[in-house]
């Protein structure tokens, strides 16, 4: 229990650096905020979504195109993945970037490792909405209601 | 012991390794998240193009994989709430050892319970 993990932004750094002191006014409590928020909220649903899909039923085995037709045909079910998308996707994107401007050290690589993270979350973001909004669940044969 | 972490509460103690625990569990979750949201976008493309992929994960290593990711979300999920409580809860501090090893406690029957389940509907033949 004694290796060496030496607390981020010390000892390692040169005595000499320093970092930009620029205030951005409330962002970092807000961002800190919003990890407890969403944190609370992820577990709900997360949770749900893991017994739904991997417990119940015939679990991972029974996961294909008409196992994600009949949850979306359901608005509920849209809703929930909509939410798991939008607040796993911020949590996660707060905490790399929290990891990135501990061991980043050098402003530029902050900056670019930062604009990668950025670029990556929002396509991702972007194309999990529109594949939910945009998702038709009937497909010929399909005895769903909705398709009826 | 080395000299830096001797007289300190938290530096190479059950706080330490939580705070490494999370920071790990957290990256590993969110680079899953980033490649099951492309996979489940494949719905969008074909239902045969989604059923092909799904295909691979209904293998044993797979399910070994997915009992590992589960693992890594679960504790991230207990020590999450352990950490809200340390933050808002007035004895969290105080009590934040305890409250770790009920997680690590929790975190066991979850993945136990999970396990069984999760690995008889992956290996059987059903």
């Amino acid at each position: 229990m004694s290796a060496e993990i030496a607390a981020p932004r010390s000892q390692r750094l040169d005595p000499k650096y320093t970092r930009a002191r620029k205030s951005r006014g409330s962002f970092e409590m807000i961002a800190w905020l919003f990890m407890r928020l969403s944190g609370v909220v992820l577990v709900v649903l997360i949770f749900g979504h893991l017994f739904t899909n991997l417990l119940v039923g015939g679990g991972v085995k029974a996961i294909d195109f008409g196992f994600v037709a009949g949850k979306w045909a359901d608005p509920v079910w849209m809703f929930w993945d909509l939410a798991m998308l939008w607040l796993a996707m911020l949590h996660g994107t707060n905490g790399v970037r929290t990891i990135i401007n501990d061991y980043a050290e050098k402003p530029a690589t902050r900056q670019w490792l930062k604009g990668i993270l950025y670029v990556a979350t929002a396509a991702i973001v972007i194309l999990g909405t529109m594949v939910i909004f945009t998702f038709d669940p009937c497909i010929p044969g399909s005895d769903l209601l909705v398709c009826k | 012991m080395s000299k830096t972490s001797s007289g300190t509460l938290y530096r190479g103690r059950e706080g330490m390794w939580s705070w490494v625990g999370h920071r790990i569990t957290g990256v590993v979750i969110f680079l899953f998240l980033l490649v099951h949201v492309l996979d489940t976008s494949l719905v969008r493309v074909s239902p045969g193009a989604y059923d092909a992929v799904m295909a691979t994960y209904k293998n044993p290593l797979m399910a070994l994989g997915e009992t590992a990711l589960v693992a890594a979300i679960v504790f991230h999920a207990f020590n999450g709430l352990r950490l809200i409580l340390v933050d808002f809860w007035k004895q969290g501090t105080k009590y934040q050892r305890q409250m770790l090893w009920s997680v690590i406690g929790l975190w066991v029957i979850t993945m136990v319970a999970f396990s069984i389940r999760h690995l008889s509907l992956a290996f059987g033949g059903n």
